[in-house]
């Protein structure tokens, strides 16, 4: 009885509660004719799809900036990176990897810009990032339209310039790292193991990081900021770097996104891709000061599972989608639950 | 402090409006519209706004930040008026009545807001903004599939097709302006809304007289400091919650003031727009996280919506492309916001170094 209560304490109502809905979904599955292989197959196909993103949350929460709602930063960071690739027109594997390269330099300077600003702001850093993040979508819709980009992939037919909303990534590189190693069983089935492997080694990364002299100094920062200042750490200096990576890991995340969607999406497409991330990691167990690798990967699958099996479970059972509706109360609800839940000291 | 210092204190103090100040100074010649055009134009956006921008006054001065929960007002308001638009209410007395209807509402999710952000101290905006978001879920939740089905509504032109369920977009043609023409006057072939500045008129008396009462003294004190409002007595979380609740109840009427001036309601995107552009203009008139002002109220709204106006035209004459005047208009109002929180908390960094370092500076004198 006392191991149950202390699980239910470790775990959270809320977690529980959701990881219960996703399992009366998959026992549901079957009975209203979904099948079970495909939305198995889905839900991880968009575990690897989104698994970076949510990865990116880490960093800041451990050096105590909270949340890290200016994700869209890193992301058009990443989008630079996608739409100057296809522009090169570099395919396959080496478009994927050229998106990635050219991307990165850009992550690391508006990662560093970001972090100094964050820095000015301690306290406040959530609401203003959310900002930071939905500005720089907006000026980024100016720049799609007046950058000078001209293939013909891209940009709108009939005016032959400014790029489209969205843009397919079909013969550059779809799949170019989800197919690797990918395999089918049976007709529904497909596994896209590169994408995990590229998700696992991202994660090994990062854990292996979070061990070293500077990771831990990181996690002090956050954990103890007058700690972390006695023993010699610079504090400023920590966050900067853990904005930085969360931002790169952003631009790398939306690369991952785009070759396993097929598409590009440009203006206000990145405005609210913060969310879904911030979602899947606290439901994953993570709270607004600390996160691990595994709140990732069980957040991340909770979430996504929840997002591919209400429109199929829910639509066949009573005939309407309200998928979306699930989406916005589950996701926001979450952050709700995070941002007020008074963290007990034992 | 010496007079440089108080010249650019006086500039970080007004950076905002002073930017806007030339952002339009630039931008109206280069629209091309005619001022009798433009002054029409701020009169009805200035009657359409002013309520919701002056709902977010009071929480500013309880010390709660940016009621970015003034969204769940506008959503009890639009519930009184799908209501009255069903029972086929029209003119002023719908707008009284689906005010009376959404009061109750209003007064609900204000207490609720307030609960839940007397849990999130120090953080009040952020889960303030996601409380909306949260909201914006139960409200489509119970609008668009409670509503006729379990809901009763009877008419068949408000609901969707299936059966239950309010459409995206309801006609609110027998209330459209009927409060703005209740007492009509024409000024040179400018129509002003006399009524809706009379009730705005009377809100502002409202909200100067609110101040002076030992509520609303209680409210400043909490706003000061907590601790010491604590000390001395005042229930704090208490006159937390009343603070919002005033606020949400005051967002509500301002959302029907401003659809029946629209004439059309989205009744899945009017309210979250409401919450941006309201706070939006507030900021741009001068107003900080911590302090906010009646004037600071209406110079924001002049000063926000004639860019707000004039920058698609100035835009297109521009650049030959009103598109990216379109996206500019978007990227003020959520840069002005974070501008605006950037400024304040880097302020309050400073003032706090400040603090520190004269205390120091006095221990070290004794010395």
């Amino acid at each position: 009885m006392n191991a149950i209560k202390n699980f239910i304490e470790e775990a959270g109502w809320p977690r529980i509660l959701i990881a219960a809905f996703l399992v009366l979904l998959f026992v549901a599955a079957p009975f209203v004719n979904v099948r079970l292989d495909a939305s198995l197959s889905d839900t991880l196909v968009r575990f690897g799809m989104n698994g970076v993103m949510v990865l990116a949350m880490v960093p800041m929460i451990q050096s105590g900036c909270g949340l890290n709602f200016g994700l869209p930063l890193g992301i058009i960071a990443g989008l630079l990176g996608a739409v100057t690739s296809v522009e090169l027109g570099v395919q396959g594997f080496a478009g994927v990897c050229t998106a990635m390269g050219i991307a990165l330099p850009i992550a690391i300077i508006f990662g560093w810009g970001y972090g100094l600003l964050l820095n000015k702001v301690k306290g406040d850093e959530m609401m203003i990032a959310t900002y930071v993040g939905f500005s720089s979508v907006a000026i980024m819709c100016i720049m799609w339209l007046v950058l000078p980009y001209s293939s013909p992939n891209m940009v709108w037919g009939y005016a032959g310039q400014g790029l489209r909303t969205t843009i397919s990534v079909e013969e550059f590189w779809q799949n170019a790292i989800g197919g690797i190693g990918s395999f089918n069983i049976g007709e529904f089935f497909y596994f896209p193991t590169g994408m995990f492997v590229f998700f696992f080694l991202c994660c090994g990364l990062m854990a292996l990081f979070m061990r070293t002299r500077t990771g831990t100094a990181m996690t002090t920062v956050g954990s103890n900021p007058e700690y972390a200042r006695a023993s010699g750490v610079n504090i400023d200096h920590m966050r900067t770097l853990s904005v930085i990576i969360s931002t790169v890991l952003g631009a790398l995340g939306i690369i991952i996104y785009q070759q396993s969607f097929g598409f590009i999406q440009l203006y206000m497409g990145p405005f609210y891709m913060a969310f879904p991330a911030v979602a899947a990691i606290l439901i994953g167990g993570a709270s607004v000061k600390k996160a691990s690798i595994v709140n990732v990967i069980v957040g991340t699958i909770l979430f996504q599972g929840i997002l591919t099996m209400t429109p199929s479970v829910i639509n066949s059972m009573i005939q309407t989608d309200m998928s979306e509706v699930i989406r916005i109360i589950v996701s926001n609800g979450m952050i709700l639950y995070a941002l007020t839940r008074v963290t007990k000291v034992k | 402090m010496n007079k440089s210092d108080g010249i650019s204190q006086f500039f970080i103090r007004n950076a905002v409006p002073l930017v806007f100040l030339v952002v339009s100074a630039v931008a109206i010649p280069i629209s091309q519209f005619s001022p009798s055009y433009l002054i029409q134009e701020l009169l009805i956006r200035l009657s359409r706004n002013a309520f919701l921008v002056l709902s977010l006054l009071i929480p500013i001065m309880a010390g709660m930040g940016l009621n970015f929960g003034m969204v769940l007002g506008a959503m009890a308001g639009q519930i009184g008026l799908i209501f009255v638009c069903d029972w086929n209410i029209v003119g002023v007395q719908g707008l009284l009545l689906a005010a009376i209807i959404s009061t109750p509402l209003a007064i609900l999710f204000g207490f609720l807001c307030g609960i839940v952000l007397n849990k999130a101290q120090g953080r009040e905006m952020v889960t303030s903004y996601i409380l909306g978001f949260f909201m914006n879920g139960v409200y489509q939740l119970v609008v668009l599939y409670g509503f006729g089905s379990l809901v009763p509504i009877v008419s068949a032109k408000l609901l969707l097709s299936r059966g239950y369920g309010i459409r995206n977009v309801t006609n609110l043609d027998g209330m459209r302006r009927s409060l703005d023409e209740l007492i009509p006057l024409n000024i040179a072939g400018i129509e002003i809304p006399v009524a809706t500045f009379l009730l705005i008129g009377i809100f502002c008396l409202f909200v100067l007289w609110f101040r002076k009462t030992k509520l609303g003294q209680d409210m400043r004190a909490t706003g000061q400091d907590m601790v010491v409002a604590r000390s001395a007595g005042i229930r704090v979380m208490r006159t937390r919650i009343i603070s919002i609740v005033i606020s949400t109840v005051l967002a509500c009427y301002g959302q029907i003031v401003f659809l029946q001036n629209v004439g059309t309601m989205n009744t899945y995107n009017s309210h979250e727009q409401a919450g941006v552009f309201a706070i939006a203009a507030l900021l741009v008139g001068g107003a900080t996280v911590s302090r906010a002002s009646i004037l600071n109220v209406f110079t924001g709204i002049i000063l926000f919506h004639l860019v707000f106006i004039v920058s698609p035209m100035a835009g297109k004459y521009l650049l030959g492309d009103a598109q990216i005047g379109e996206y500019f208009r978007v990227f003020i109002s959520y840069g002005i916001i974070a501008l605006a929180l950037v400024l304040h908390a880097w302020r309050r960094m400073n003032d706090k170094e400040r603090a520190r370092a004269q205390f120091r500076g006095a221990e070290g004198g004794a010395a």
